[in-house]
């Protein structure tokens, strides 16, 4: 008897496994991927097959062949016959964490615009060989010599992005035009923010209307103040849940990407975005070569493969940002070509994040500590 | 003769646990210990600890809500712990089997799956408002986040009071009936003072991770209110402070310490605290 109520529960459990294995795979309907000739302008041969490319980067942030996107690494590995180790991480933090620690070695990475400045300030960046990466030419010049890399030698830009203010207009009816419209009480309860110090203290700067990378204490405290005034009407900080609470409704107002909104409006048609007049933030995530790297020739090849056109045209479309890349801006196959919300008529004021001192840095940590113990 | 060599074989059987518990206990306690009083450079200090009167309030919620959620799963597991041990052995296995069942899933799921269920669009409002009664706030409130701590830890307060509560040689009962007591004088005096070392580890069980949760109180929460687990997270996770987060750990530690010391003085029966 026991063992038998034992397997019976077995055999149901595994039932129900097995039809919702099912069910997975009836949504998911599997579209191979685009397999057309690549016309492809750089040089692929196979004088490095055999060896390893170890490549570190944001999760979800190159075309795996899912969906329907063209496995980039894989192409990369039929071209040169070099193997890409393909490793992901969360954040820049954590990236730099792990690089720091050591023990690992990595032969290119794509960290943001500050990291980038802070690795090149302790000397962890490898200088590219840009003779070897002849699609550089494609980068617009508007990406180019920026603060984080003046001289164009440590970095190649991937991908842009800005932060605007998404809300939904059935909550709120009139388009708004200001970041005040997170502090506006209309909207109780139906406002979202970032769970992070950065970029939720960011959102309150640009409404003081202060610089992002202000050393003035004074103005941390006040941007630490207007966040504290905030959560009274705010819902609750997230990062990644953004999604799914703008897209059921279960939030009205949230700063999140450009790209990202494009996604969300595609589940909710209510959404809609706009970049406050006070301007906002921007980054620009650049594929770099850490000190250490073992494959430098490949991370070369690599790069220069990023920037093919058509290589970068199916980033473009499965990364959802903007991006630097001249050829497919001019594409017409680019389903995004001039979308107004990735690449506005009417820029607006941007401000980068710089790479702060540590003493600023342990200040709003502590500041952003007290708004969430408010 | 005999005994000494008894003495050395067991010394040697037990020898790879107490390497194991040093390796893997002690030496990260001190560790913890180590970090609490230290700064950065690895100078001793007491300012980590002296620093902590900050989150006396956060601390002292923390407390409360892992009280509640305790005290509300004691009072849902006692009854159905009652109950299933008078039931039928094939019954009794299922009903345990059910208990654990949600165990099987990852924990973090199980707290998420209480999102879409609490939220404004969630399951119980879409219900509610079909019958007229608006939208009711139920996540993000302190009543969300502990439920969630209930939800999560209730079992590890039934299984242990259960396990009692089969034990209990059903011929006492017997005797108490005949000696007259009644049905709720029976349950006073004989089968609670049986079951005391059980509630004892159940309340353990659900005391000591529901004070140091974190994620519970972030998803059901909303981030807004933070926990004491939550100000630690922080510390490893985002302001890379160790040795705060070591110290808050070492501070949290204790209390738990003296909240379980103060609650043993209850449980007087010999076998006590069987499963701390």
């Amino acid at each position: 008897m026991k063992i038998l109520s034992f397997n019976k529960i077995l055999a149901m459990l595994l039932c129900f496994l097995v039809a919702l294995s099912f069910c997975g795979c009836y949504c998911e309907e599997y579209i191979p991927s685009a397999d057309y000739e690549l016309s492809l302008e750089g040089e692929y041969n196979k004088s490095l097959a055999g060896t390893t490319l170890n490549v570190f980067n944001w999760g979800e942030y190159i075309p795996d062949g899912t969906e329907g996107s063209m496995d980039i690494n894989k192409k990369f590995s039929e071209l040169t016959g070099i193997k890409v180790n393909y490793t992901t991480y969360e954040n820049n933090e954590a990236m730099y964490a792990k690089l720091k620690s050591g023990g690992v070695s990595y032969d290119i990475i794509i960290p943001s615009d500050y990291m980038i400045e802070r690795m090149n300030k302790e000397k962890m960046l490898e200088k590219l060989d840009f003779s070897r990466i002849s699609n550089y030419k494609y980068i617009d010049p508007q990406y180019k010599n920026l603060y984080f890399d003046p001289e164009n030698e440590y970095s190649v830009p991937y991908s842009v992005g800005m932060v605007g203010l998404i809300y939904n207009t059935k909550t709120v009816k009139q388009k708004p035009d200001s970041w005040g419209t997170m502090w506006d009480e209309k909207y109780k309860g139906d406002i979202l923010n970032f769970n992070n110090p950065r970029d939720a203290f960011a959102i309150s700067q640009q409404f003081l209307g202060f610089d992002l990378n202000t050393t003035d204490k004074t103005q941390w405290d006040k941007a630490a103040h207007k966040l504290i005034e905030q959560k009274k009407i705010l819902q609750s900080y997230v990062m990644d849940e953004i999604f799914q609470k703008m897209e059921d409704g279960e939030a009205a107002i949230a700063p999140y990407y450009a790209g990202d909104f494009l996604l969300m409006q595609e589940n909710n048609p209510d959404l809609e975005f706009v970049y406050p007049k006070e301007g906002t933030n921007i980054f620009v995530d650049s594929v770099c070569v850490p000190k250490g790297c073992q494959n430098y020739e490949a991370a070369m090849l690599y790069i220069n493969f990023l920037l093919e056109p058509d290589i970068a045209l199916e980033i473009a479309e499965y990364v959802y940002y903007a991006t630097p890349n001249t050829a497919v801006l001019e594409n017409d196959d680019y389903s995004l070509k001039g979308n107004e919300y990735l690449y506005p008529e009417v820029y607006p004021k941007v401000q980068y994040f710089h790479d702060v001192d540590s003493d600023i840095r342990t200040y709003y940590e502590y500041l952003w500590e007290s708004v969430k113990l408010a | 003769m005999n005994k000494k060599r008894t003495d050395f074989a067991q010394k040697l059987i037990s020898a790879p646990y107490i390497v194991w518990s040093a390796i893997f206990i002690i030496v990260p306690l001190l560790m913890v210990a180590y970090y609490a009083f230290t700064d950065k450079s690895g100078a001793f200090t007491l300012d980590n600890i002296s620093g902590l009167s900050r989150y006396a309030k956060t601390f002292g919620m923390s407390l409360l809500y892992a009280a509640e959620a305790t005290v509300i799963s004691l009072i849902i597991a006692y009854p159905l712990a009652y109950f299933m041990s008078n039931m039928k052995a094939g019954a009794q296995r299922m009903m345990s089997m059910l208990i654990m069942l949600p165990m099987w899933m990852n924990f973090l799921i199980r707290t998420y799956s209480w999102i879409t269920i609490l939220a404004k669009t969630g399951i119980i409002n879409t219900l509610l408002s079909k019958i007229g009664i608006g939208p009711v706030q139920l996540i993000n409130t302190p009543g969300a986040v502990v439920l969630g701590m209930v939800y999560n830890y209730l079992p590890y307060m039934v299984l242990p009071i259960y396990t009692v509560m089969v034990k209990i040689d059903k011929s006492l009962l017997e005797a108490a009936d005949d000696l007259g007591s009644s049905p709720i004088s029976r349950l006073r005096r004989v089968i609670f003072p049986m079951t005391v070392p059980g509630i004892i580890s159940g309340i353990t069980m659900v005391f000591v991770p529901s004070v140091s949760t974190f994620y519970i109180s972030q998803k059901l929460g909303g981030g807004k209110t933070m926990l004491i687990g939550d100000v630690i997270e922080m510390q490893f996770q985002s302001s890379y402070n160790y040795n705060l987060g070591a110290a808050i750990s070492l501070v949290l530690m204790v209390l738990i310490l003296i909240s379980l010391a103060v609650m043993n003085r209850f449980d007087d029966s010999e076998e006590g605290g069987i499963l701390i």
